[in-house]
Formats: C-alpha cells, structure tokens, sequence
C-alpha cells in the first residue's frame, strides 16, 4: 500500500468474502433439494435459493473487483483517491441495495429474468451506484501523474460493464426479444469486459510478483483483451441457437464462440510464461498460486468447457440441460472467482501490514477450493451428459430422469464440502490479517 | 516482433469491427422479415402470461425456450407434450396445478402452490400457446430422431 485511500479496497473486499459465503450457503441449499432434503421450501423455495445464488455471486465478484479497482488506481495513478468518504458512501449503498434484492427475493419481489433478477425500481439505485463509483476511479485515474495501460483497460472494463447493464433494462413484450437482450447484459460482461476487469488485474498482479517489464505485460494485455473481444462479441451468438431468431447466428455464434478459447488460453500461456521470465522473488506466494491458477483454470473452465458445448450441432442436445452448470460453475470460478481472490491475497498483507503469506492455511485454502470446485465440475459434467442422453436422446421423461441422476448430486454435496472447507480457511486467514492501518504503508512490499 | 502501439491497434480495431458487424445482425435478425416468433401472435393474454411468468420468477426452477434453471421440465411445447401423454387434457392439467391451494409435488419435488385465478391461469396456457409456436431452429426437449421415431410410434 502506497496511498492511505486504498485502504477503502479492505471494506470492499471483506464484504465480497461475506457475501460468498451466503452464496455457498445457498448453494447448499439448492444441492440438498436436488436429493429430496427440501425441508426450508415454504421459505425458500428453489426458484428464491437459485436467484439468490447467482445473484450474489455477481455482487460479491463486483464487490471484488470494485475493491481491486480502489486498491490498483491509486497506485497506478501515483497518487490518492479523489473521495474516500464517497468511496464509503459507495460501499455503504453498494450493500443496501444489495441487501434489499436478496431479501425481497424471498417476498416474490423480483423479475424472473435469469441472472437480471433485481427489480426495475432497484436497477436504477444498482445504476445511481455504479455511476459513484466510476465517477470516483475515472476521476482519480485522469487527475492522476501517469495513465498505465493496466489501468485503462481496468476502467474500461468496468465503464462498459456499467454500460451493458442498460440493455437489460429495456422492458419487451415478447420473450424472444427479452431473452435476446438480456444476453447483451449477461454474456458481453462474462464474456467480454469483464474479461477486461481480469485481464487489468492480472496484469497488475504480474507486473508486481514477476518483475517482468511493464511494457512486455501491457503489450500482451491488449492481444489478449483484443482476442477477447474479436471472438467474444460475436461469439454471443451461441446463446441464440435456439431462443427464436434468425439461423445466422448458428453459422456467425458457431465459428467466433470456437474462437473464444483461443484468449484465455493466450491469458494462461502469458500468465506461465510472464511467471517462468520473471526475475523478482516476491515473497507472497500465496498471491502468485492464485494469479496463475486463475489464468489456468479459467483457461479449463471458461475456455475448454465452454468449447465442449459451443458448437450448435453440440448445443443442440445440451441447451437447457446441466452441463451448462458444469461450465458455468468452473469458469466463474477460475475467470473471476479467483482473481478476486488473487488481488485480495495481493493486496491484504499490504493494507494490514500483517504478512501471512507463509501460512499452511492460505495453502490448504487454494488447494482444497480448486479441488473441491474441480470435483463439483465433474459431477454436474456427469449429471449433464447422462441427462442428455436420457432426456434427449432416449426419450425419458424429464423427472425421472432427475431421479436417475440424484446420485450426482451427493456426489456434488460432498465435493461442494471440500470447496467450501478451503473458503472457510481463506476467511480466516482473512480476517487473521486484521484492519487496515496506515503503518502499513511504510512496511509494503511492492 | 509486435510492439505495443500495433497490439492496442489490434485491440480497438478489432473491438470496433466485431461491435459494428454485431449491431447490424442485431438490426437484421430482429427485423420484420427475419421474425421467426409470430410475433403478430403477441396478444394483450400473452403479455399479461409473460408478467406472471417474470413475477413468480419461474425460470427459477424452469426452462423455456431452453433457459432456465433444470430443476424443473422444459415448458417449451410443454402443452403438445401433456396432450399427447393424456389424451388432449393438457391445457387442463396445468391450469389445475397453476390454480391449485395445494403444492404440486412430482416425484417428491416440489413446486410452490401458485393459486392462480382462473383468468391467470387462462393467461400462463396463452403464454404457452405462443412460446410452442415459435420456429427454434430445430431444438425441441427430445433430439435424437431415433428418439422421436420411438414417441411418435
């Protein structure tokens, strides 16, 4: 930590790291109903479990990578935040309305319009939001002494973020038309600016645990984000194989969805190859485990996964099935779960002072997630395909189906157990650092 | 060897491009001519179906036209499907279940008792009307011919 604002980054992330663990929680409670131990429906049923569930995980990985952009800007920009106290007021407001979405979930009060369940009323309080929060990083990074790449790219990711969730926003009348734009919203973000969100972090981070010359990283930065977007626009596609539009984009969503493997794959190369090059010894390893695991499992997860059921002939029998789960669960995790998780391991021994990066926990915590995760993949993989032959291929019908794979559910549960052991291990290392105080500053490691 | 200024080139031409080329097949597929929904069909039924369809959120447990969250059937065509397995009843049992006091539990699982009043109900089955009508490029819950030969026969 080189500027005291940065500390606001702190509050951003412990309430990202609360929020996952109500996201777990309701996961739990999704993965014991499919097994027949629905005993919370009369209060939350699955419809309320499952909006819970995505939706937090969107608002903790945004309170993480709003975080990360507090903790990166000021110190690309060479100097302070313009506000804390905004910056506070943001955070304040970011939880408020985060807080009253989740709990009108459980009232009907919602849209019903996967991963767009927020209201419109609290969509222009989540907007009012976000424009704080632009307005305060924006700010900062043009008054700042230097605009870094890594920093351009971050802020871009997260203005175009904020401008994509207006599509989603746009009221229809015919569930063709709203399913078409409310992927502009959910698809161009998860896959193509908030790769942008990742790429400035990971180059952040790279910058500061290899060594390596900032002009090399940023450079591959904009031949990655570049492949993001080359492939990823028109790779939106894939979601409009069959929703009720034109075949176009069997041929267009086909070939530029084959091609979005090719970024992430170029973001782990760059990542290894940025690590082997590297000169520095930086003593956080913890902080390197999770920025190269990051750009690895994204690469399985969001790249190969999503490749394994991209292909229209392919989609066919999985669209609307639980493979998608499985890619789902995987590349959120390695794309953007982890990052988060990568700048907070970062940035944490430097905003307390407090330097843990030795610790067998924080070890076991990395170890125990991503296996505990990789075990989840594979059986909702195993759910999925054994779903789609059933249902798609054998004809059977779609409950007793559900009963056959039930067993891939206790096997999910299990696996979701070691997940979740080694995020209750990163939480206590987390809060084993304590605050944020400003002697930190002297005793940062760069 | 590529240096930096022909990378970021690369980056925002590229972007510039995909975004351009992505907007016009937007125009295109949405327009009149390329309409593949019977859009036409959108009665003020259909409309108020959709409404009930987002406020009971039931892509929560649902899919339709594929999307959704697998925990419940495919809606899709979902009322061809139930006439055929009882003999022309379908629109009648889902308005029994939309309307029912009691939570409706296939096989154990279940689903919340919507209460629906029968103008509702009436609203959802329009709804599902329209949504069955809908050209989808081939996709339908059963895929395989060898498996549509067998349901068919």
């Amino acid at each position: 930590m080189k500027y005291k604002s940065q500390k606001v980054a702190y509050w951003f992330f412990a309430l990202s790291m609360l929020l996952l663990v109500l996201q777990i929680t309701y996961g739990f409670i999704m993965g014991f109903a499919r097994v027949g131990f629905d005993n919370l429906h009369e209060i939350i049923p699955f419809n309320t479990a499952r909006a819970v569930h995505t939706n937090l995980l969107v608002v903790w990985l945004l309170s993480g990578f709003m975080g990360a952009a507090y903790y990166i800007i000021p110190e690309e920009a060479q100097r302070e935040l313009v506000s804390v106290k905004w910056a506070y007021v943001q955070l304040i407001s970011l939880a408020v309305v985060g807080v009253v979405a989740i709990v009108g979930y459980h009232f009907n009060y919602w849209e019903g319009r996967k991963f767009l369940e927020i209201p419109r009323p609290l969509d222009f309080l989540v907007v009012a939001n976000v424009l704080l929060f632009l307005g305060l990083i924006l700010t900062t990074l043009f008054k700042g002494k230097r605009k870094t790449t890594t920093a351009l790219v971050l802020s871009m990711g997260l203005l175009f973020a904020a401008l994509l969730y207006l599509p989603g926003m746009l009221p229809f009348d015919s569930q063709v038309t709203d399913s078409f734009f409310r992927w502009w919203v959910v698809h161009l973000w998860v896959e193509g600016v908030w790769e942008l969100i990742m790429g400035g972090i990971l180059s952040f981070l790279l910058i500061k645990l290899t060594g390596v010359d900032r002009e090399v990283i940023e450079k591959w930065l904009y031949v990655i984000v570049g492949l993001t977007f080359l492939s990823g626009v028109l790779g939106t596609g894939h979601h409009y194989y069959y929703i009720g539009v034109n075949k176009i984009w069997l041929i267009v969503g086909g070939i530029f969805s084959a091609l979005e493997p090719l970024a992430f794959l170029a973001m782990a190369l760059f990542a290894v190859n940025m690590y082997r090059k590297g000169e520095k010894k930086h003593p956080n390893k913890l902080a390197l485990y999770w920025t190269l695991g990051a750009a690895i499992v994204s690469f399985v997860g969001a790249g190969l996964l999503g490749f394994a059921h991209t292909l229209p002939q392919t989609n066919l029998y999985t669209h609307g099935t639980l493979v998608t789960a499985m890619h789902g669960h995987l590349a959120f995790w390695g794309a953007y779960g982890m990052i988060v998780l990568a700048i907070i391991s970062y940035a944490l021994p430097n905003l307390t002072g407090r330097k843990l990066y030795q610790s067998t926990r924080g070890r076991a915590a990395f170890w125990l997630s991503n296996i505990g995760m990789i075990g989840m993949t594979v059986a909702f993989g195993v759910a999925g395909v054994a779903q789609v032959y059933l249902e798609r291929k054998f004809g059977m019908d779609f409950m007793q189906v559900q009963g056959e794979i039930g067993i891939h559910f206790v096997v999910l549960i299990l696996c979701a157990i070691i997940f979740t052991t080694g995020i209750v291990l990163y939480i206590i290392d987390f809060y084993k650092h304590g605050k944020p105080n400003d002697e930190a500053l002297e005793q940062a490691i760069d | 060897m590529l240096s930096k200024k022909q990378a970021r080139a690369f980056f925002l031409g590229g972007t510039l491009v995909t975004f351009l080329v992505f907007i016009g097949l937007t125009v295109y597929s949405l327009s009149k001519s390329q309409d593949q929904s019977n859009s036409e069909n959108i009665t003020e039924s259909v409309v108020r179906g959709k409404k009930i369809w987002e406020e009971n959120n039931c892509m929560g447990c649902h899919t339709i036209l594929g999307e959704g969250a697998y925990y419940a059937p495919e809606l899709t065509k979902v009322i061809d499907r139930l006439n055929l397995k009882y003999d022309g009843q379908g629109e009648d049992i889902i308005k029994s279940i939309l309307m029912s006091q009691v939570p409706w539990q296939p096989n154990g699982r279940k689903m919340v008792a919507y209460s629906m009043t029968e103008q509702e109900a009436e609203d959802m089955i329009a709804f599902f009307e329209w949504i069955g009508g809908i050209d989808l490029n081939g996709f339908d819950r059963i895929v395989s011919p060898l498996a549509k030969d067998k349901i068919s026969n």
